[in-house]
Parts: C-alpha cells; structure tokens; sequence
C-alpha cells in the first residue's frame, strides 16, 4: 500500500470539518423548512385547483427535478444576477436553490399524500358539520402527514446530503472544509474517512430521529 | 447574443454527447454490479449478506460529491491511478449500484414465498427458480423505479464537471467563460438536462401503466 494513515493534521483543522458539519445543518434546516412550506401550499392548492393551476404547479415540479441541482446552484448564484438587480452571499444564494429544489420534491411528497387520504374520512368530516378550511386543518392534513411521514425522512436525509453542492460556490460546509484540508495537508484517504463518516452518522441520527417520530405517530392511529 | 450561443452549439453538443456517455456507462455497470450484488444481499449466505448491507448502507449515506473526491483524490494514495473520467464514472457507477440493489431487493422481496416453494416443490434448481419464476415476476416491479432511477443517473453525471471532464455542464461553464451570457446558457443548459430527464421519466410511467394491470 505504502501509505501510512495520519490523522494529526486532520485533528488539527478539524475546526474546519465541524463548523462545516453545522453550516451544512444550517443550509439544510432553512431550506427544508422553506421546502416544506412551498410543498403544503403547492400540495393543497394543486388537490383543488383547476387545470391551469396545475399544469403551472406540475411544471414547476417537472423542470426542478429533472435538472441537476448543480446546474441549478450555479444558475441562481452566476446567472441570476446577470438579469435581475439582487446581490445575495453564496450561503443565501445556496438556501435559496436548495429551498425552491426541495419545494419541488415535497410537493409531490404531500400531493400524493393528500391524496391517499380516504375519501370516507372527508366525507366523515362533512357529516359533522366540518368547514372545509376545518376538514383541511383537523382531517386531511394530519392524516396525509401521517401517510407522508417515511417519504419524507427520505427526502430530508436525502436533501441534507445534497448541502454537499454548496461546496462547488465555496460555502464553506462539510464537503469545502473537506476539500480545504485535501489541498491543505494532502491527507487525502484521512481526510475523506472523517468527512464519510460524519456525513454518516449525522445521517442516521437524523433517521433515526425521524423514525422515533414515524412510530410515535403510527401508534395514534 | 444568439449568434455566440450558436457558434458555441457544437462545442455544447461534444459535452452533451461526454454527459450521455458517463450516464450509459454508469447506468449499464450499476445495472450488472447491483442485480449481482442484490441476488447476493436476498440469497446469498450471512457474510455475503452483511457486506452488501453494510456496502449499501455507507454508499447510499455520504453525498455522491465526496464519494466522487474520495474515489478521485484518494485512490492513487493506495497505488491506484485511475483517469480523471474513470474515477468519476466508478464514483457515480458505485453509488447507482448501491440503489440497484435496494430496487432489486425490493422487488424480489414483494414476490410472495409461495412462489419460491412452489418451484421449489417442482424440482427447479436454484439458478432456474431465478430464471423462470422469481424474476420475470420481480422484473415489472424494478423496472419503474429503475427508470426513475436512470434520470438520477443523468442529473449526477453533471458532477464529473467538478473533476474537470468536459461534459454538458462543464461546458456550458466554459462557454460562459468566454461569452459573458450566464443566465441565457445556464438556462438552455437546463432544457437539455430536462428534455432527456423528462422524457425518461415520462417512459418510467408508460411502463408503470402498461404493467399496473396485474395484481397479486
């Protein structure tokens, strides 16, 4: 093999890999959050909508996610400003891409959710003298949370990984601070161990986190 | 502004055809890589078992852009010097292999037992079970996902740009570089990615349709 793991130099700039870590957090909890906002409002408009609504809602959703997210990164943070008066940091630039990305994926998430809802548990709503807007808060929507729930810790496992991208307009996350030390120091094989397994194992906290909360909720049911 | 977009059109085209190229290769190597393994994850004895699961489970963890730096800057550190375009295309060939693997599994597992005995009960061998009963009934259960899977195939391949490999994305960038037009190139680039994605993503529920009509 003739090549001898060192770790020291990694230790010593781990700073680097650890603020990275929380950045990447960070990138992801903002987009994700505003993603799970777009994807209710889209989600919900789109089960009731008329055709035209739906066919602007379905567009979004086909052209985010049939376009590499890395195109997209670099659309928002070079090309954008070309043509609209904004300047906006890589860091905003990145929550940004990544919010509308992920918006795009959570709507299907909910729209197929909310629309495996059964029909008896609206029509149930009704007979009790539900208003819609009450159906929606207290039937649909906790039901469809509940069914949605497993797709959507894939989803969210799988968008904190894609924070990675950020890396390529230098945001300083995870996979940058990685790179750095890769140019830096040269331990390449160590530095990529370390940055494996913290993107591994933050991962699978999170999943396991989200399981916690999937079974808390299959048992009310 | 159109006319350099058009004289760069046939530079764009060479890229195109690099990004179609690491999207065939990956998509057919992950293909013969995860059914092997994914026969070997449901069939095969425990050690087989657990490092498939433990291969699988770490590949499909860590974004495909470390994988990709790991592959590329780490293996000449243990003697093994491959090309920036091999390195790139064995990165993404073995996280599309990690997701062969679950289709497969999930697919083969969605065949109820009985099946498995009952050609078992007829004196089928091991390798003819698969043959002729397990698989062409697992095959309509892995083919949508698998096609849905082909677009990620695509989307990822623009990674490779980041290791220097001219495909569509780096392209774009580098007519960009001299033309000064971001948001007209990134976004024709955008069309392209979307029409060959959309397209495959149209045919995955054709398919999904035409075999929806069977029910166990």
């Amino acid at each position: 093999m003739g090549y001898a793991l060192n770790f020291n130099l990694i230790w010593r700039h781990f700073d680097k890999l650890w603020g990275g870590l929380l950045l990447s957090l960070e990138l992801a909890v903002i987009s994700i959050a505003i993603g799970v906002v777009i994807g209710l409002v889209l989600a919900v408009w789109y089960v009731s909508a008329g055709r035209a609504v739906r066919a602007v809602i379905a567009a979004y959703v086909e052209f985010i996610r049939n376009v590499p997210l890395i195109l997209l990164v670099y659309l928002v943070f070079y090309g954008l400003p070309t043509v609209v008066d904004l300047a906006y940091s890589a860091p905003t630039s990145f929550v940004l891409t990544l919010s509308v990305y992920s918006g795009a994926y959570l709507v299907e998430v909910f729209r197929s959710g909310l629309e495996a809802v059964p029909r008896g548990q609206l029509d149930a709503g009704k007979a009790i003298g539900l208003t819609p807007w009450q159906r929606l808060l207290h039937v649909r929507l906790p039901t469809m949370l509940r069914i949605t729930l497993p797709a959507l810790s894939n989803t969210f496992i799988s968008l904190f990984k894609d924070t990675s991208i950020a890396s390529v307009i230098s945001v300083p996350e995870l996979t940058f601070g990685a790179q750095w030390i890769n140019f830096n120091t040269f331990r390449i094989v160590e530095v990529y161990l370390v940055t494996t397994a913290m993107y591994l194992v933050t991962g699978y906290i999170m999943l396991f986190g989200l399981r916690l909360v999937e079974r808390r909720f299959r048992a009310a049911r | 502004m159109l006319g350099q977009i058009l004289y760069a059109l046939p530079f764009l085209a060479q890229g195109f055809a690099v990004t179609l190229w690491v999207s065939l290769l990956v998509v057919v190597l992950s293909l013969i890589a995860g059914v092997l393994l994914g026969v070997g994850l449901v069939y095969g004895p425990a050690p087989l078992r657990w490092a498939v699961r433990i291969f699988s489970d770490t590949i499909r963890g860590i974004p495909i852009l470390v994988l990709m730096f790991f592959v590329y800057y780490g293996l000449p550190a243990i003697g093994l010097h491959l090309p920036s375009f091999w390195a790139a295309v064995s990165a993404l060939t073995l996280f599309k292999t990690a997701q062969v693997i679950e289709y497969l599994r999930g697919a083969v597992g969605s065949i109820p037992k009985g099946q498995s005995e009952a050609a078992m009960a007829i004196g089928l061998t091991f390798r003819q079970r698969l043959t002729y009963v397990i698989f062409p009934q697992a095959f309509r259960r892995f083919l949508p996902p698998w096609i849905n899977g082909v677009t990620d195939a695509v989307k990822g391949s623009a990674l490779v740009s980041l290791l220097g490999i001219t495909d569509l994305m780096q392209a774009i960038n580098q007519v960009i570089g001299r033309t000064y037009e971001a948001m007209p190139l990134y976004i024709l680039g955008a069309l392209i990615y979307f029409a060959v994605n959309y397209a495959l993503s149209l045919a995955s529920r054709r398919l999904e349709r035409r075999f929806s009509f069977i029910r166990e």
